[in-house]
């Protein structure tokens, strides 16, 4: 399973979340400005806290979405009992995921990627999100300011990771 | 359509289609846009609401066919016999189709639909063999339509109450089937244990491709055996079987997977597309292409092939 | 209300399923007996010889006598048989497939809960084409039966009330896949099983049942305690489905609480020990989970909702 290179984990490593957290807000903020409707289509699931864990980072992010009012907040760690839902994998298969690239269903059942909790919350948001046609980067470069040539290096440095791991995916045998 | 499918089904955001999952499918101006599109491209949108309307509440039903024809759809996909007379006697020119859910397997179940509701084309359950397809396909009043990839039933469509019995929530009264609602994933030391309601239903060794624990495809125990007694999670891919399918008579091959996401959906409708220009082409077809994107990592011809029974 | 036998969907040999109807003609207070061969065609030619001295020994105990056709039609020759069927003269039939309605070319029949009987509009579409009689599907919550009941005054709306619950209908044949055979050279390994050949899960949880091409319930519906209910929405006839248990004993408990004859809490006794080791259900009349047992004399606990969440704060649905 490829992992983004630690090049990139080290770019982000030991940041403080602090700026972390400006960093994310700034992205989600991206994605919705480009997709206004995106969590309309969540319908009871508005509100949800939702973990999402890149397991080769050394933090994970929570994000409620609610239409115009979702939150984003990194967290050292995904605690159990705060969360209604958590996702966890190589951030390469997150951001695949995010933007429809990869296919959700295979990444779980490939095993490289985990789900836990409200399986149902999880659903909806992938189809949100897939309806949307989201792509993380495009989204998010307008509202990124000082952050936009670092988080281009991470989405140019993901891309061809994901394209690696979709070849990867696909020469594997299962029994 | 941009992948160059020839008919889309579409459903909309509530109980009466059968793929009725969160944040998915079409509000009626979505819809109507979506019809627009599919004009533009050449192709044909299907609206399914293809569920059995709950007693009381069949105006919901009956909203959706009014919606659905007055958007312009080129075909309603219906299963209920109820609303199947209300949309042909209210609509006598609008083309209906019958939906997998109305459990048509044989020549008389397909006639008496053909008179009494001028059905044009039925879509056929997934338990018949290529050469019971054959048979149908020759002697029916209307089209008909096999399913060629995505997600397999074992249990004959619209009759089935496996999903209900443990969830409480059905294809046929609500439009999904072993709901996401009611699913739950655990871990033990590396081990994915998969839940529906409050039944275990797999488990999966550490590093083993998992699988969507739909009941009927689930491990289970009997007569001292231990093993998946009604199917392995595996998904239907018969493009090995085009070949028999055209043969067979059959109009239109369906594929499985309004709940897919674009990724899946883009890259099976190449696939299939690609196929049917090598068929033309009379070259052989590709086998296990798809695998990937398969439940359980593997693929099956089901019950196509008359050893499955 | 009326009481109804359903066909005896398992294989049992010809001996059994002939004397098991004698016994039934002489003793049991049922007014209407279905009978035949309704999950696999296979199996008709072994009780077809005994069909005729059963179907007179029911009509003679003054039991009226319907004969139900095939679930799932396929080959060839389920559909020649099913049309024979629709076809008959003097007796009545039960459709449980669409292809035998259209054999019956609007001749008065019944329907079988096999049918997608879902609301009344439909279950009036079928009066409307002869049907007398409508056994609902199983699943069906009391709200949709009630409604369906109502609107149907003519129409005599019949509820699936004990036996294991047929789910499902297939194909392909589970008993023979287990035993590492296909349908076509099954040897009968379903005639084993008397009420269908248990399944548990992988923790040991009982589940469901196997009966050849049909999955059932592993419990035993049991509407006993629900006839009040039934009977207020309109319903008019329960269908007590043959277990290989003592069915005259249930046929008796259900006629005496439906006479007032016998509490209900007494009644679920006498059925539990009739079926022991059976577990009951009646999740469906109730809306909820099938498999789920709410017991009419002590009320359930509110549950904490559906699903086993695997980690994060109880949602609020």
């Amino acid at each position: 399973m490829p992992s983004v290179p630690a090049l990139v984990s080290i770019a982000l490593r030991p940041l403080p979340l602090a700026p972390l957290q400006l960093l994310l807000t700034a992205l989600l903020d991206g994605v919705v400005q480009q997709h206004p409707g995106i969590f309309e289509r969540l319908g009871e699931h508005v509100g949800k806290r939702i973990g999402i864990d890149p397991t080769d980072l050394p933090f994970a992010f929570v994000l409620e979405p609610r239409p115009g009012a979702s939150r984003i907040v990194a967290v050292g760690a995904i605690l159990r009992g705060t969360v209604d839902a958590r996702i966890a994998g190589p951030l390469a298969g997150l951001i695949g995921l995010a933007n429809g690239t990869l296919d959700g269903d295979a990444l779980f059942f490939s095993r490289d990627l985990t789900i836990e909790g409200d399986v149902e919350a999880i659903v909806a948001l992938r189809n949100a999100m897939d309806d949307a046609g989201v792509d993380i980067v495009r989204d998010a470069s307008a509202s990124l300011g000082a952050f936009g040539p670092l988080l281009e290096r991470v989405g140019r440095i993901a891309a061809i990771v994901a394209e690696k791991l979709v070849l990867d995916v696909r020469g594997r045998q299962w029994n | 359509m941009d992948a160059g499918a020839d008919a889309v089904y579409c459903g909309f955001n509530d109980e009466t289609n059968a793929r009725n999952f969160p944040g998915l499918n079409f509000t009626p101006e979505q819809l109507a846009q979506a019809a627009v599109y599919a004009r533009a491209a050449n192709a044909k949108t299907f609206v399914a609401i293809n569920t059995f309307p709950r007693a009381g509440d069949q105006q919901l039903w009956q909203r959706a066919v009014d919606t659905a024809v007055r958007i312009g759809a080129d075909a309603l996909i219906l299963a209920d016999v109820g609303l199947l007379h209300y949309a042909a006697s209210t609509y006598p020119n609008q083309r209906l189709h019958l939906s997998v859910q109305a459990a048509a397997a044989s020549v008389d179940s397909i006639r008496y639909f053909v008179d009494a509701f001028r059905i044009r084309r039925v879509v056929l359950p997934r338990v018949l063999s290529v050469a019971e397809i054959a048979a149908i396909s020759a002697e029916a009043a209307c089209e008909t339509e096999v399913f060629v990839f995505g997600g397999l039933c074992v249990m004959e469509e619209g009759r089935c109450s496996l999903s209900s019995y443990a969830t409480g929530r059905s294809p046929n009264m609500h439009g999904v089937c072993s709901p996401a609602s009611h699913v739950a994933y655990h871990e033990e030391d590396g081990t994915l244990v998969s839940r529906l309601g409050n039944f275990t239903i797999n488990r999966f060794a550490a590093g083993k491709a998992a699988a969507y624990p739909t009941l009927c495809k689930g491990r289970f125990r009997a007569a001292q055996t231990e093993g998946y007694l009604f199917e392995e999670p595996v998904s239907l891919d018969a493009v090995e079987l085009l070949p028999a399918l055209r043969q067979s008579g059959v109009s239109a091959l369906k594929i499985e997977g309004r709940q897919r996401s674009r990724a899946y959906v883009e890259t099976v409708v190449r696939y299939f597309k690609e196929a049917l220009a090598l068929l033309d082409a009379a070259e052989p077809m590709p086998a296990g292409g798809l695998v990937t994107l398969t439940e359980g990592q593997s693929a099956t011809t089901g019950a196509y092939r008359r050893g499955w029974r | 209300m009326k009481l109804t036998l359903g066909p005896v969907l398992f294989n049992w040999p010809a001996a059994i399923w002939r004397d098991f109807y004698f016994r039934m003609a002489d003793e049991a207070p049922v007014d209407t007996v279905v009978v035949g061969e309704i999950v696999c065609s296979k199996r008709a030619p072994f009780v077809a010889p005994e069909m005729p001295a059963v179907i007179e020994r029911l009509r003679n105990a003054g039991k009226e006598v319907l004969l139900g056709s095939l679930i799932l039609v396929t080959l060839e020759r389920e559909r020649r048989a099913t049309a024979e069927l629709a076809a008959i003269d003097g007796l009545g039939v039960e459709a449980n497939d669409m292809s035998c309605l259209s054999g019956l070319n609007g001749r008065p029949h019944a329907i079988g809960p096999f049918l997608q009987v879902y609301n009344a509009a439909t279950a009036f579409y079928f009066a409307g084409r002869g049907a007398t009689r409508i056994c609902l599907p199983p699943e069906l919550p009391a709200a949709s039966i009630a409604t369906i009941a109502l609107a149907l005054p003519n129409v005599m709306t019949e509820v699936f009330a004990f036996g294991r619950v047929p789910l499902a209908i297939s194909a392909r044949c589970y008993h023979a896949r287990l035993a590492g055979l296909s349908k076509d050279n099954c040897r009968f390994v379903c005639q084993e099983d008397a009420d269908g050949l248990d399944v548990e899960t992988l923790d040991g949880e009982p589940f469901l049942a196997i009966n050849g091409v049909q999955t059932l319930s592993h419990g035993c519906t049991n509407l006993l305690g629900d006839l009040a209910e039934l009977a207020a929405m309109g319903v008019g006839a329960v269908r007590l489905s043959p277990q290989s248990c003592d069915m005259v004993a249930v046929a008796r408990a259900f006629r005496d609480v439906l006479d007032g004859r016998l509490e209900v809490g007494d009644g679920l006794e006498t059925l539990a020990r009739v079926v022991a080791p059976a577990r009951f259900l009646n999740g469906f009349l109730h809306g909820r989970p099938g498999v789920e047992w709410i017991d009419p004399v002590r009320p359930p606990q509110p549950t904490a909702g559906a699903g086993d969440r695997g980690c994060g704060r109880p949602s609020a649905r």
